[in-house]
């Protein structure tokens, strides 16, 4: 079966909907321009030609490649598809002009045709020599503008400009005057940390007149905490964090720790090459830190199935294929996932990259198909992640624990005088191996050479073991049944109960001789444990074992059980009335009845002894068979190992120590608490790779494809040098190597789309052929050399962008300035660009003052409509909004349900993260309004809003709505302004007047409470005022 | 100034043209109704009569058939034939041969139908079923078909979505879950994102006012927002602050014509007795109802999901009984359209994601994929068609084989859209609907 499962694709006339920077009109009066074969005439070919003159072997036709220096231009043997300075005679022109529908290129059946100017821009190329150039983003990294790398952010900000300026004037445009200091801070604001200015603070930036009141600014906001969240944002999206498992029925999946990480990586500035290693690999670095484990959890951020009826074999193959996705998505800028189903069509990518590049990953231990486990292993691998204020809690408690141990170990003169005295009184046991052991019912008892009973086959209501014996030692006088764990029975026992439970109701001892049998009387029953739970109606107020021995005059229901210690040893002493010696010929006759009412508790593992001690003979102090054996070698000629491990033993049992031993399991079981407490987090673990093939046209099923080893595209070098197989490891230092030209230019690009809107190479998920030639290719290698070479930087390069003039200028283009540069591919002004998704809520809670702006944590849930999530299933589930502080924290906490995404981060085009996003859509919607208008969240916020404005001192209503204004957009309102808001007050304060009980239903959205008593309904009127301001477009833009 | 003479209809941005050069070619219909049968409707018990199953019930399906096959929850168990669950016989003048469990299509729309028997897919689960049905790939983050034709096509109404979806839910088998992916503009801008219409709560999520507002307090709210915006607008010259302007217009549009269209209190008795619903009771009938009103408002691409096919056990019981949900609101949309004289140019599409198993599952089967059964009817698709074949176990698709991009295509193709030609650039590549692979518009099928 074919299956295309990555790439899709080509198409015959494209409907290309991205403008080319060659698109561009040169400036009228400029010079004839140097044509570039990496700028105008590769992507003429790469559109027109390469589909069947390209990278791909198998599609190639006529053995021709334009894509490569030689097909092109020829070599020594063969004359190539153009001839330099003679358009004329090129075969290449030949054919594009041909008529005849036999010759002419493309052929009419692709669909593709070139437009009279771009045959002229070839016959130009030509002319000019025809020069060919390496795919751009596949060369090295042009270092032609660093110079000695700076620390200082001034300088690159200069070369910034310089290098704009070429290319501004290059263009015929002029640079905008800078912005007005109000927006310069409130555009930093929202560009460094996803939140709009505090009031104050504008106003203290435009008084402050100093000439380093700009770098203060950036210092201070790039220190802000707010900082890793925003750009968190950004990275969330490329590693595609979320809360889900994403397929079929999408269940939780717990790892916000990751997004701690990421979040103060950024803010403890973490160099990009470190912060990639310890995604990539961090498991795999010596004695990997919690903080490696949890950064290693990136592998694991894909979609899992739990879908009955997956095949594991091919889930397993869509896991790791996305991997590959991923990681050349996010760092690479490449789309070698197109290479999974055959070579690339456009880039010099070929299957065997793919596979081979998937092995990097076959390490990662992982399920095709997820289906059941406990909570801390059913999505794989996963750990426990302390806050830091329980990793202080943690330590207290380790710290108690560790103190109150070595009280627990030291050894007293108190506890040897303790042992000594015990040792006195000590009894041994022995072990009674029996002759036979038969069950009344369809019970199978085994008897093994240890002489302990294990109860196998069916598991009958009730039961009676019965077991005989033909020897005893002489003088018993006691007699112990230890009950045994073992792994065939439910909870490892050692009842058969589903439980692992069993009721001893009665123990019966006889001698029989010949026809003669005599009951042996039993008394003082102790055990090591008896249950108290479900005991309300025995009559012993507990599952005491004297029951056992009472000739049921309770009822055969009632006797001996353990349920809370099931899956634990324990055992039962019953003391003969008289010393017991077997006489001669007489055999032993043990009768266990199990005939509590609640059927199937019978006992499932089993070991009789017997001591002839001295009385009392209690259970408290039984050593275990290995104790018991040292016990028995004279005190003199113990070794002090032997000494010590008797000692060992005896610190559990002993009188004096169990205060100790008291508090240290209370202590023990605090801390166990606390460890099950805290989130789980997926991490890597590496296991024996297993092995990769190459899938002939990506089918899972499949396997005569050649076996593959890690490497990278061996278009970059195919493996770097390494001993043995190469790791994760080894491909992120790759990744962040000199040899890799893509990852420095990729990030750097899609930074300075942050900080303008767009990047300098618009596509920002693909760097390859069909992705587009920068507009400014000298300064995306200029700050990819300086990220490189500078210790991989982000506030650095941060800093250098916010600190040019470039970045600074007004974003407000004249009606000229939008017709000569509709895109601002020339940046002669700033971008204007809607807020994503996540910063739309942070702002208006920010605005609103409802904002709780605490760092990190597990994944919050505000309000959401009812019913939301009425199509999951597996399990059905249903929204519980939080309350209190949770419902106001940042966007980027909320609850990130792959198919079911929050409804009003979703109208914002926040991503559902189920792969590699480098590029959000950014749409303008009638559902963004609604959300803005009318969810409860925002209806809250601006009633809390409204609530504030009439608290404040101030009195008058322009006062107020002046107020109002600077907080949601940092600026006074106008007169004009201020008389639509007036009007909008009045009316409303006479509407909710006369209806108070409208009012009082706007007060009832959101819990938060109101504190405003001077009237409902100017509560109310103000809350119309607020909503308006909240729901305008400076509000949701960034300018 | 009054925002209405701001406002005139060519400029709402929801009535979007779409692209430039499309269609490409004189379209054949103008709008999609899908009735999606999600889980996996039995090819086997509805549409695809196999007696050979019936001869050889119980009996080990030949190797030769299943070797090498995908299986699902069968992996590892005994295949076994399993016979017809329901009777079938032959309706209309046609003749087409339809399972007893239908008498509503069966009666009704007989001569209407054009039967495909012979369709197959790539996946074998639910989730990457569903999403290849729709977008063309098992890759997640792609357009759904109705985002590329809102996108391509634009739409003719300026007061709703272009593409809506509604979802209903029956009273047997498994609730298998559906994605939002399912209707999600993928790579495509989110005003192509289909919009889910509810059947409780706000039919559109927040469509609501907010308590203690009324009409009239939204509308002063949405003036002044609507004045401060324009107040912008002339300071600023920015494009983008019009076009918000407008999505408010539109958005508060919307706050009144989707209650009206919900609320089909207008609708005469006998319409309410053709669906066999009142409607407004989230019913597959009381959607199919609402659907011919949103046909008639201009909606594009109208897709209603049942959630109830997913029949690994007790598949005759379970079948005839969600059969009967469907039936007679199936057939009186198609009814109803064509007393409208709308079927000409509506295209109905009734399928699943993928079969199920001529093999039993106990009293049940298992998905499948290499062998179904789709119906189209209306939007220039042949009348009283059957077409396509599986083999005589029902198993493979043999004759006159229809892939899911094939289906795509000969969709676009009666939209007027060439789908070799309409793509749209991701990740460097020009993306299709129909893929990477030949496919080709189904001719045969089409009148």
């Amino acid at each position: 079966m074919i299956r295309q499962v990555a790439c899709l694709l080509l198409t015959i006339l494209a409907v290309t909907t991205s403008v080319h920077a060659s698109d561009q009109p040169a400036a009228e009066n400029s010079a004839p321009r140097t044509i570039q074969f990496n700028r105008d005439i590769r992507p003429l070919l790469s559109d027109n030609c390469f589909f069947c003159h390209g990278p791909d072997n198998n599609r190639r036709e006529a053995d021709l490649r334009l894509d490569t220096q030689q097909g092109l231009l020829g070599n020594k043997n063969n004359i190539g598809a153009i001839i330099p300075g003679s358009p004329e005679t090129s075969a290449l022109i030949e054919r594009i002009e041909a008529t005849d529908p036999e010759v002419i290129m493309p052929p009419p059946d692709s669909g593709k045709s070139l437009t009279d100017e771009q045959i002229q821009l070839l016959k130009d190329w030509i002319d000019q020599g025809g020069e060919f150039e390496g795919h751009w983003s596949f060369l090295p990294v042009n270092t032609k503008h660093l110079t000695e790398h700076s620390d200082d952010a001034t300088t690159t900000a200069e070369r910034i400009d310089q290098l704009v300026n070429v290319q501004r004037e290059a263009n015929g445009l002029t640079p905008a005057s800078q912005a007005d200091r109000v927006t310069l801070y409130r555009r930093l604001s929202l560009d460094l940390t996803g939140l709009p200015p505090a009031a104050d603070d504008v106003q203290a930036f435009v008084s402050d007149q100093s000439p380093q009141a700009w770098e203060k600014a950036v210092d201070r906001l790039l220190e802000s905490p707010h900082f890793g969240e925003r750009m968190a944002v950004w990275w969330l999206d490329l590693v595609r964090y979320a809360d889900s498992v994403g397929y079929h029925g999408d269940q939780e999946v717990s790892v916000s720790p990751y997004r701690d990480y990421v979040i103060r990586s950024f803010n403890s500035n973490k160099s990009f090459d470190q912060f990639t290693r310890e995604q990539l690999a961090g498991d795999l670095m010596p004695a990997p830190s919690q903080e490696l484990l949890v950064a290693s959890g990136y592998n694991r951020l894909g979609m899992m199935s739990a879908e009955g009826g997956v095949q594991p074999k091919e889930y397993l193959a869509k896991y790791i294929a996305e991997r590959v996705r991923n990681a050349t998505g996010t760092w690479l800028g490449i789309t070698l996932g197109c290479a999974e189903c055959h070579d690339h069509k456009f880039d010099p990518l070929t299957t065997q990259d793919f596979y081979r590049f998937e092995a990097f990953f076959a390490d990662i231990r992982e399920k095709g198909l997820y289906s059941g486990g406990g909570p801390a292993d059913r999505w794989g691998p996963s750990m426990r992640v302390p806050t830091p204020q329980q990793q202080q809690q943690q330590e207290q408690l380790d710290q108690k624990i560790a103190a109150l141990k070595t009280t627990f170990q030291a050894t007293t003169a108190a506890l040897e005088t303790e042992l000594s005295l015990w040792e006195k009184a000590y009894v041994p046991w022995t072990v009674l191996k029996p002759n036979s052991a038969a069950a009344r019912d369809k019970t199978t008892l085994k008897v093994a050479p240890d002489g302990s009973v294990l109860a196998e086959g069916p598991n009958p209501a009730t039961e009676s073991y019965t077991l005989k014996f033909s020897e005893l030692p002489a003088g018993v006088t006691a007699f112990r049944i230890d009950v045994l764990p073992h792994k065939s029975l439910p909870k490892q026992g050692p009842g058969r109960a589903g439980n692992g439970n069993f009721v001893l109701s009665e123990l019966t001892i006889r001698i029989e001789n010949g026809d003669d049998v005599t009951a042996v009387e039993l008394q003082n029953a102790s055990a090591s444990y008896e249950q108290t739970g479900a005991a309300g109606n025995h009559p012993y107020g507990k599952w005491a074992v004297a029951a056992a021995i009472d000739g049921d005059s309770q009822g055969p229901t009632w006797g001996w059980a353990i349920m809370e210690q099931a899956g634990k040893p324990h055992h039962a002493i019953f003391e003969t009335a008289a010393d017991l010696t077997l006489p001669e010929n007489a055999r032993l006759s043990i009768a266990m009845e199990q005939n509590h009412d609640n059927p199937g508790h019978n006992i499932g593992h089993f070991r009789i002894s017997a001591a002839t001690s001295p009385r009392p003979v209690s259970a408290s102090t039984l050593p275990p068979p290995e104790i018991a054996g040292l016990l028995a070698v004279p005190k003199a000629e113990r070794n002090a190992e032997q000494t010590e491990q008797i000692l060992g033993w005896f610190r559990t049992v002993s009188r004096e120590l169990e205060p100790v031993r008291n508090e240290l399991a209370e202590l023990e079981k605090q801390r166990t608490a606390l460890q099950n407490s805290l989130t789980l987090t997926l991490v890597t673990e590496s296991v024996e790779p297993r092995m990769i093939r190459i899938l002939p046209r990506g089918n899972w099923m499949d396997e005569s494809g050649e076996e593959v080893q890690p490497a990278v595209p061996a278009v970059f070098g195919g493996a770097p040098a390494a001993e043995g197989r190469l790791t994760r490891l080894d491909l992120a230092n790759w990744i962040v190597s000199s040899q890799n030209p893509l990852t420095a230019r990729v990030t750097v690009n899609r930074i300075w789309k942050l900080f303008f809107g767009e990047g300098l190479s618009r596509r920002l998920d693909d760097l390859g052929a069909q992705g587009e030639w920068p507009t400014h290719p000298e300064l995306l290698d200029f700050l990819a050399a300086e990220f490189q070479t500078g210790g991989w930087d982000f506030k650095h390069l941060i800093r250098s962008i916010v600190f040019s003039e470039t970045y600074q200028q007004s974003s407000v283009a004249s009606a000229a300035l939008q017709q000569q540069d509709p895109y601002n591919l020339w940046l002669a002004r700033q971008g204007r660009f809607r807020l994503d998704a996540e910063f739309v809520r942070d702002s208006v809670l920010s605005i609103s003052g409802l904002l709780v702006d605490s760092i990190g944590g597990t994944s919050v849930r505000p309000y959401q409509p009812a019913g939301y999530w009425a199509y999951l299933n597996f399990p059905t589930r249903k929204w519980t909004a939080n309350s209190g502080e949770k419902l106001y924290r940042r966007g980027l906490y909320t609850h990130w349900q792959r198919q079911y995404l929050h409804p009003a981060l979703l109208a914002f085009d926040a991503p559902g993260r189920e792969e590699c996003t480098a590029q959000r859509s950014r749409s303008n919607t009638p559902l963004q309004a609604l959300v803005l208008m009318n969810a409860p969240e925002y209806v809250e916020a601006a009633r809390v809003l409204a609530d504030r404005m009439l608290a404040d001192e101030t009195t008058s209503d322009q006062q107020k709505i002046d107020l109002l204004f600077r907080r949601a957009v940092s600026r006074p309102a106008s007169d004009a302004e201020q008389a639509i808001l007036q009007r909008l007050l009045n009316s409303h304060r006479e509407q909710y007047a006369a209806d108070p009980e409208a009012a009082g239903q706007l007060q009832s959205v959101g819990e938060f409470p109101a504190t405003y008593s001077g009237g409902i309904a100017e509560l109310a009127a103000w809350t119309s005022v607020t909503r308006a301001v909240l729901n305008l477009h400076e509000v949701v833009t960034r300018n | 100034m009054a925002l209405s003479s701001l406002l005139n209809s060519e400029d709402s941005a929801m009535a979007a043209e779409g692209i430039p050069g499309l269609p490409h070619f004189a379209s054949r219909a103008k709008r999609v109704i899908w009735l999606y049968m999600a889980g996996g409707m039995t090819h086997l018990d509805t549409f695809d009569h196999k007696p050979m199953l019936e001869k050889m019930h119980g009996q080990p399906m030949p190797e030769s058939v299943t070797q090498g096959q995908q299986i699902a929850q069968l992996q590892g168990k005994k295949l076994n034939c399993f016979a017809p669950q329901h009777k079938f016989q032959r309706y209309g003048q046609s003749g087409q041969s339809i399972a007893e469990i239908w008498p509503h299509l069966g009666d009704k729309c007989a001569d209407e139908m054009c039967i495909v028997r012979s369709l197959h897919t790539d996946a074998i689960n639910h989730d990457p079923a569903h999403t290849f049905m729709n977008t063309g790939t098992m890759t997640s983050g792609r357009p759904a078909m109705g985002s590329w034709l809102t996108y391509g096509l634009g739409t003719a109404t300026d007061s709703l979505p272009g593409f809506v979806v509604m979802v209903s839910t029956g009273g047997f088998g498994q609730k298998q879950p559906i994605a939002a992916r399912q209707w999600h503009s993928g790579f495509l801008p989110g005003q192509f994102q289909g919009v889910e219409f509810r059947a409780s709560g706000d039919p559109v999520l927040y469509a609501g006012n907010p308590p203690g507002v009324n009409r009239e307090r939204q509308r002063d709210v949405v003036d002044s927002i609507q004045q401060l915006n324009q107040l912008a607008e002339q300071r600023l010259n920015d494009p983008e602050i019009s076009t918000r302007i407008r999505q408010y217009e539109l958005a508060f549009r919307m706050q009144t014509s989707v209650p009206d269209l919900m609320d089909v209190s207008d609708e005469p008795q006998h319409i309410f007795d053709l669906y066999g619903t009142r409607g407004g009771d989230g019913t597959f009938a009381s959607n199919c109802l609402l659907a011919r009103r949103l046909a008639e408002r201009g909606v594009r691409f109208i897709q209603l999901y049942h959630r109830d096919w997913d029949h690994h056990g007790a598949v005759k019981a379970h079948s005839q009984g969600t059969a009967r949900e469907v039936d007679q609101g199936a057939a009186a949309l198609v009814t109803d359209l064509k007393q409208r004289g709308m079927l000409d140019d509506t295209i109905i599409v009734f399928g699943s994601e993928f079969g199920r198993t001529p093999m039993a599952q106990g009293s049940g089967r298992d998905h499948h994929l290499a062998g179904f059964t789709m119906w189209f009817a209306g939007g220039g698709f042949k009348a009283g068609m059957s077409f396509g074949n599986t083999d005589e176990f029902g198993y493979h698709s043999t004759e006159n084989r229809v892939s899911v991009h094939d289906v795509h295509a000969t969709l676009l193709h009666q939209l007027g859209i060439d789908h070799r030609r309409f793509s749209y650039k991701f990740q460097g590549l020009d993306v299709r609907l129909t893929g990477v692979e030949e496919s080709r518009v189904v001719e045969e099928i089409l009148a």
